[in-house]
This record gives C-alpha cells, structure tokens and sequence, in this order.
C-alpha cells in the first residue's frame, strides 16, 4: 500500500477545503470498499480526508414531506429507522440484503453510492481494464462475465454496479447533494451515473472534489407498497446476480402507478422507465407484468455466458409484481 | 500544506488506554496483534469477507482488517479479551463452550464478537434480510435458526462449526445475551 496523509474533517466546508481538487486524496468514510482497494493497490490515494465525524449522520423529514438521509448514516443504521421501514421499505430491505451485519455497520450512504464495481478484472491490477486504465481494454467482454451486465454497456467496459442501496433509490427518484468549494449542488440518481460508452473510467458526474452531503427521497406513497428481491449465488452474503426494487399501487383492478429498478444488470442501477409505461393503466395481472418486462428487456444485449439473467430479471419483475399486487388484495 | 504518513495515537481498548505511533496504512487488526499483543482477534482473509477479525466499535461488530487504526482513535474498542467481566465469561461464551460452538477455534473470537453485536442489534429491533414484516410495529422478529443464520453470515467457520454455533447464539440469546450485549461486559452469570 502506498503511504498516505491522515486528515480528520470536523465540518462540511473543511473537509472540502482539505481535499481541493487533489486527484490524489479521497474521502474516508466506513472505508470497507475504499481500504479493500487500497490494499490490493487499485487505489493509491496520497491523503484520506476522514469525514466519518461530519455532522451528516442524521435522518430527517425533508421540507417536501420526503426524508433526507446525510451521508455518513450507516447501512445499519438507515435499514432500522423506522420511517425508511414504513415509507420506503424495498430501501430497507436492499441494505439489509447487502454485505454482512460487520459491513453494514461500517459502510455509509455516500460511499454505497460511490463503492466500485466488483468485476475481477477490475479488482486485479495485472490486468488490463478500462475503468482502472482507460484504453487498456476490457478482458470481460471475451472472458468472464457470467455476472456482467446485460444492459447500457459498451464494448469498453461491461461491469455492474454492485449496489443493493441504489436499486430503491433509483424507483424511488431519488436526489444526491453534494458540497463543492464552488459551493452546494444536488444530481437526480437518474443523472448521477453517465452512460459508460467511451468513458467507463468516468463512474460519477460529481464535481472534481464534490463531497456528497446526503440523499433526499421525495414523497412517494406508492413506495409504502414496495419491495426489493435480490437473486445471488448464495443465501446470503453475497453480490447479486439480478436484483428488483418494484413498487405497485392497483386501484379498480388497474395499474395505477408503478415503479421498477433492476441492479447487477448494467453499470448504474437500472430504471425500468419503459416497462413503467406498459404497466400503467393496464389490468394488474400477470400477463401485464410479463409484458412490461419483456418490453423493457427488449434492450437487453447479453454476452455468451449471462443471457441467464434476461429470463432470470423477466421472471423476478413477473414474481415481485404478482406478490406485491396479492399482498395489496388482502 | 505539510503531510505526514504516520500518527500517534490512543487507542480506547477494553477499558485501557494505549498510546503508540502508527504509520496510517496499519490496519485495527494489525495495531491490535502486532503492536498491543492482543491476539485474541484473529486474521483470515483480511478483505472483510471472513468475520474473523471481528470487535465491537462503541458496541457495534466491525470488521478491524477494513478499519485503519488512525481513524479508530476516540471510539470504545472491545476485543474478545475484554468480553468478558474477570473470570465471569460473557453469556456468549459461555454458550460457545457449553455448546461447543466450533471445532478449530480459529473463527471463534470473532464469531464471539459478531454473536454479541448481532444479539444487540436484535434486541434493538433491527430486522434482517430474512425478516417477513420490517414495519417498526411488527417488532423484533422471533430469533428463529433462519434469523440467527442470516445475522451471522459474515462469520464463516471453515470446520463448518455451523450447527453448534447457531445453537450457542439461540441459547446465549434465550440466556440474557442480549442483556449482556446491550451493556458491553457488564452482564453478570451467575
């Protein structure tokens, strides 16, 4: 590991102050991704910028009628508060799906967001890859990737983004703040990963130096009825290979507002805007649910070895949606 | 701006204060084995995949090889040396050995360590992934072998130790551990 500087932030503006525009410092938060990296040298940070005593640990009502979740709150600590538990659920249930209790303890909502994918190639610096050394090439596309994306990715890079927390995020609209020596900016999730295209080394279209300050979740009372599935390899403790933040609100028989998030299935969590659009206003049934995911997945462009996860996200959205819309019956 | 590689610092453990210079790249676990002898907690596969390393931070379970010394300075750190009040071992302990909760030994501080933070968490109402009704009204869910596994999947055992330590948690649990857990090495056995 290289040696590194040491800073401790004790507010907002000072810890911005202390990273500049330094390409060679990062912020320290739960540091469970970031020190991981550091110790197999994909990072080599010159200075940490400490932020884990930032006042941004609170969850609190949003002027809007919404929450807002500061960016150094806990996994653990945003899966057991209970308003996140009543209004938002599939978002307590996706964090709770994440990494161990050990993890879940450490890691923060701004690093979550931030955290790297866990594509092999990536992880290993003996090989090339895009994303660690652009024009390197990508390994994946013609090696492993039985758990790469199947959607929005490019001959250059085809890795997933390994986020459980972002999927609900994603369903939900939610917005990202951040704090700048410019001063404060804010970027809807839906804008906060760019497309990978030429640039997968590019993850964030945060500021250079941005610190994200907190996530603000707008009122959604079709949330209140929602959901996140996660398929993985193992019961527990593991990335997914296909994962499913969905929301249902049936009124008369009909779809009244949905809402959909694929994860482990592209580089940023997956907004199913077009399967959305099939679904509302159409009868709740199954044949919809299928019809919806079908239309979405028609985009879907598999490698040799993961078009198990197109059938497998067909049928997880057609299982959610059915659940979700018996559990509204009852 | 100066920069500097390496800190001293004190370290809060198991109720004693320990001041030493560390270069900042030294992990928790590695300040706790190599620097303050306290070996109690061990190393496995020092990528916070394994549990082993496992002590509670201002009472909560942490894995300490993803945990850089420099930045635990001012928080409570307890290893399993400090779990226990003298020769009155924590519930959780007490459940391991009666129980025989492992084969080798070697995942057992940190399966000891997570056992405790989990039952907190637990007693706390924090549900898990395996959880049927999360809405705070439902309450904390009945600490079924599904529960208990779930909560403890990031401790691995590679005996394969399995059934024993989830029995030794239930009884921990069902023997005032969760008392003991809320209230660090407090909790008296009789």
């Amino acid at each position: 590991m290289r040696e590194f500087d040491y800073r401790r932030a004790t507010d907002v503006a000072g810890a911005v102050a202390l990273l500049g525009a330094d390409p060679d410092t990062r912020y320290l938060g739960g540091g469970t991704n970031l020190v991981d990296l550091m110790k197999t040298g994909v990072e080599r940070p010159a200075r940490l910028v400490d932020i884990r005593e930032l006042p941004l640990d609170r969850i609190e009502p949003a002027p809007d009628g919404g929450l807002r979740i500061g960016a150094t709150v806990t996994n653990a600590d945003l899966a057991a508060h209970p308003e996140v538990r009543r209004r938002y659920p599939a978002l307590a249930q996706a964090v709770l799906a994440g990494a161990s209790g050990q993890l879940r303890n450490m890691a923060t909502v701004g690093g979550n967001l931030l955290q790297r994918t866990r594509c092999g190639y990536f992880a290993d610096v003996t090989r090339p890859c895009n994303k660690r050394i652009p024009g390197s090439g990508c390994p994946a596309v013609e090696g492993e990737h039985h758990n790469h994306a199947i959607l929005g990715a490019s001959e250059h890079c085809v890795a997933v983004h390994p986020s459980d927390m972002a999927v609900p995020l994603a369903a939900f609209d939610a917005v990202v703040h951040y704090e700048t020596a410019d001063g404060p900016g804010e970027l809807p999730l839906a804008d906060f990963y760019p497309p990978v295209g030429e640039t997968p080394h590019l993850e964030t279209s945060l500021p250079a130096g941005a610190l994200i300050t907190g996530v603000v979740l707008p009122p959604a009372p079709v949330a209140a009825r929602s959901r996140y599935r996660k398929v993985r390899e193992r019961a527990s403790y593991a990335f997914a290979i296909g994962s499913l933040a969905a929301a249902l609100d049936i009124r008369d028989g009909a779809v009244h507002e949905a809402r959909l998030a694929l994860g482990a299935v592209a580089s940023r969590p997956w907004r199913a805007r077009t399967a959305e659009e099939v679904l509302t206003g159409a009868p709740a049934a199954p044949e919809t649910y299928a019809a919806a995911a079908e239309a979405e997945l028609a985009a879907a462009r598999p490698l040799p070895h993961n078009g198990y996860k197109v059938t497998l996200m067909r049928n997880l959205v057609v299982a959610v949606l059915t659940e979700l819309a018996e559990e509204a019956a009852r | 701006m100066a920069s500097s590689t390496s800190s001293v610092i004190t370290l809060h453990i198991n109720g004693e204060k320990f001041t030493l210079p560390v270069d900042h790249r030294t992990t928790l676990l590695d300040a706790l084995r190599e620097r303050l002898t306290l070996t109690g907690t061990k190393k496995g596969c020092d990528q916070g995949q394994c549990g082993a390393c496992t002590v509670l931070l201002d009472g909560r379970r942490t894995v300490s090889c993803l945990q850089l010394a420099v930045a635990a300075e001012g928080r409570e750190i307890t290893t399993i040396e400090g779990v226990a009040e003298g020769d009155r071992l924590h519930p959780v302990q007490r459940a391991f050995l009666e129980l025989d909760g492992y084969q080798c030994g070697y995942c057992t501080p940190g399966q000891i360590c997570s056992a405790i933070g989990a039952l907190r968490e637990h007693a706390e109402g924090l549900p898990s992934a395996v959880t049927d009704d999360i809405r705070p009204e439902a309450g904390p869910p009945p600490l079924t072998e599904e529960e208990i596994r779930e909560r403890m999947s990031g401790n691995l055992c590679r005996c394969g130790a399995y059934v024993a330590i989830v029995e030794a948690v239930a009884r921990a649990a069902a023997d005032g551990g969760r008392t003991g857990a809320a209230t660090g090495s407090e909790e008296v056995v009789a």
